[in-house]
């Protein structure tokens, strides 16, 4: 079985009737790098907060398995010890922690496995030497450690930042919420260097974009075509060249076709 | 910031509501009257002017309402208290010879590790009394006084008159009236000229019998070019029945020197505390008052500072926490009276389970104090919509040519920063515990790392039992 398996999955906005995934089905593993791809609206970001667990959602049918585990019984925070990772479009904020403790803590919240679990703090030699390795490999800057959080970061240090903490936690699969949008030719072609070396036998990726421009960086084992809480297409790496010259308006004639 | 750990005791209990048996040497009759007030200080053996103060300070105290622009005040029953009571017979120089059942609540809050650790002198005060007090000797050999405040008169009566009561007069309200009239213990230090103290001095009170009444009196004087730093920390058991935490704190310092007063109040949720704490500051001289309100059913304490020489800067950091029926009415004033002074007051307020707080500051510039400066930033941070904050923030500006800032704002616990946090592991608990870790950072980052941690284990217990 793969390592994740969405299965007829829907959700609406928690408490509303609003259904915005209308039977989702994927499967993917490690070693792949998967791309959706969609029009504005079409349920990319829903499909991946889900997949976290955000409380602002609410799963009316299907199933979602995550190495093997019902993904969907699990709270945020077990979803990211079990191997699950989400790059934010929108990061939050979080004034007076820095960086560099939190990214410790973070380690350290998955050494542990969770409030039950025993403690097991990574060493705070080792943890400079990890995070100054991924530092470089992002070419962030030293000082960016014992910023706080996300406060006052431009956009682009946001998506480092993300892909800094995806670095550091070793995820078995890491979902990038528009990871590149708000970043520039250089900043992208960094950070897909990143995802690129991050991605192997013990990684992979599922790649949320509404443009092929990271897929020139990134390249994709497979894509899908989101429309309307749907997966209306997947193909090869091909498929993004199609959307490239007819755009999702032609591929929505095609589907009603 | 200290890195939170995740604390290995029970949640969201208050961990310090444990009770002594109680075996006092001397307990005066409920409540108060004139021959009480002349018993307490008969058997402290004051000298008459003393006694004149006390009584004197008893007629303010009758004579003044009760305040009620602030906290609800209503639930004190001033006829249900005991004023005073001594626990043992003396204040002892080794904690060998403090009796066993006080000795192990202190081991239990973990004071005479921290003296060996850490502090450069401790107090410690039980019910009415200070117990134990220590100094390191080359202080002593320096000149520094750190004693008990009732010690202080017997032994140094001079320079304690001298300064007494001229900083908060028993007029000053009606609490100050109350401790001037029946003022127990408290410390009182003297820094020598040029003398620093670099590790703090700290003194911990602790009320341990039921409906009690305490009321320490602390005079610190920093003469010029010296610095201490003082802390405190206060406990109690938790009783059904209220008790009274009413304390009087006067400072002064003097020109180029520097004061910073600490203090972690966790009262148990059945405390009034309320507190006048004021100091001057005088040519260059520096006051920092570093306040945490965390425990308590009520508080009221709004640190102040006089800037009464050129030059001198006050400085207010404020915590207040408040939980399920407590109300926190805390903040700070500042006074500028000489020219070129500058202030600065950053109040950081959480509320959770119901509870409420409120800033309430002053800042007043007088007519002369021209080239003043003063930045005033209050920040509330709410953790459920049953909670609740207010600002009442006053502002009298009389001098020209000043530089005035206050900037406010009120945020949420937020569902989404919660998550965005859980989304890397950490536990609900954690991640709340850690937003509001590093909402109150400008402050712990001021504290010496000890008191940090204490403060940040604190607030995570405190958040660990609102969730979940």
């Amino acid at each position: 079985m793969a390592d994740l398996v969405i299965r007829n999955l829907h959700a609406n906005i928690a408490d509303t009737d609003t259904e915005i995934l209308k039977g989702i089905d994927l499967e993917m593993s490690r070693g792949e790098i998967h791309a959706i791809m969609g029009p504005n609206g079409s349920g990319k970001s829903t499909l991946s907060h889900v997949l976290m667990g955000h409380p602002g959602y609410e799963v009316t049918a299907g199933e979602v398995l995550f190495m093997g585990e019902d993904l969907l019984e699990l709270e945020a925070d077990e979803r990211s010890r079990a191997g699950l990772f989400l790059s934010f479009q929108y990061p939050f904020a979080v004034p007076g922690v820095t960086v560099a403790n939190f990214i410790r803590m973070a380690v350290n919240a998955h050494r542990k496995g969770g409030p039950e679990g025993e403690d097991d703090p990574i060493r705070i030699p080792e943890f400079r030497k990890q995070l100054q390795e991924a530092m470089e490999l992002l070419e962030i800057d030293k000082s960016m450690s014992s910023r706080s959080l996300n406060e006052g970061f431009s956009g682009g240090e946001k998506k480092r930042f993300e892909i800094l903490q995806m670095a550091m936690l070793k995820p078995s699969i890491a979902i990038l919420d528009e990871t590149d949008s708000g970043l520039d030719i250089d900043a992208l072609r960094i950070v897909s260097g990143g995802i690129n070396q991050l991605v192997g036998p013990d990684m992979g990726a599922l790649i949320i974009t509404h443009y092929q421009r990271i897929l020139d960086h990134v390249k994709p084992d497979r894509i899908h075509v989101l429309m309307d809480g749907r997966i209306v297409r997947s193909g090869g790496p091909e498929l993004a060249h199609e959307l490239e010259s007819s755009g999702y308006a032609g591929i929505a004639e095609e589907v009603s076709a | 910031m200290g890195s939170i750990e995740t604390p290995d005791v029970d949640l969201g209990e208050y961990k310090w509501g444990f009770r002594d048996e109680e075996n006092p040497v001397i307990k005066t009759a409920k409540g108060l009257d004139e021959e009480i007030i002349r018993q307490i200080s008969a058997h402290k053996g004051e000298p008459q002017w003393m006694l004149d103060f006390r009584l004197e300070s008893y007629e303010i105290f009758k004579s003044k309402p009760m305040p009620e622009w602030g906290a609800d005040l209503s639930g004190i029953d001033f006829d249900d208290i005991f004023y005073y009571l001594k626990p043992a017979e003396a204040n002892a120089r080794s904690w060998d010879d403090v009796p066993e059942t006080i000795k192990n609540t202190f081991e239990r809050l973990g004071i005479p590790e921290a003296e060996r650790k850490f502090l450069a002198g401790v107090g410690a005060q039980y019910e009415s009394e200070v117990i134990y007090h220590s100094l390191k000797t080359e202080l002593e050999d320096q000149g520094v006084l750190f004693l008990d405040t009732d010690q202080a008169l017997l032994e140094h009566e001079d320079l304690f008159r001298e300064y007494w009561a001229t900083v908060i007069p028993p007029a000053d309200n009606k609490f100050a009236a109350l401790n001037s009239a029946v003022w127990s213990g408290g410390s009182f230090i003297y820094v020598p000229p040029g003398v620093r103290i670099e590790q703090p001095l700290q003194a911990y009170f602790r009320i341990n019998a039921q409906n009690m009444g305490q009321f320490e009196r602390t005079l610190i004087i920093v003469d010029e070019g010296a610095y201490v730093h003082y802390v405190e920390g206060c406990t109690a058991p938790t009783y059904s029945s209220d008790s009274l935490h009413s304390a009087v704190v006067e400072i002064l310092v003097k020109k180029g020197g520097r004061c910073r007063y600490t203090t972690i109040q966790n009262w148990s949720s059945n405390v009034y505390n309320l507190v006048t704490k004021r100091a001057v500051a005088e040519e260059d001289a520096t006051m920092e008052w570093v306040d945490g309100n965390l425990g308590s059913k009520i508080t009221m304490k709004y640190p102040a500072v006089i800037l009464k020489g050129e030059r001198a800067h006050g400085e207010i950091l404020s915590i207040a926490f408040a939980g399920e029926g407590q109300h926190q009415d805390a903040g700070g004033k500042i006074t500028h009276v000489a020219p070129n002074t500058t202030s600065v007051i950053t109040s950081k307020s959480i509320s959770k389970d119901g509870g409420r707080s409120s800033y309430r500051g002053l800042l007043r510039v007088n007519k002369d104090a021209e080239h003043s400066k003063s930045k005033v930033v209050c920040d509330a941070l709410i953790i459920d919509p049953e909670s609740r904050t207010d600002t009442y923030p006053y502002i009298n500006i009389s001098a020209d040519q000043v530089d005035i800032g206050h900037e406010a704002t009120v945020s949420k616990l937020g569902e989404e920063q919660i998550y965005y946090l859980m989304s890397r592991g950490l536990s609900e608990a954690e991640a709340s515990a850690l937003i509001v870790a590093g909402f109150i950072e400008p402050i712990t980052k001021e504290l010496p790392l000890e008191y940090a941690v204490e403060l940040n284990r604190l607030i995570q217990l405190q958040m660990e039992g609102s969730v979940g």
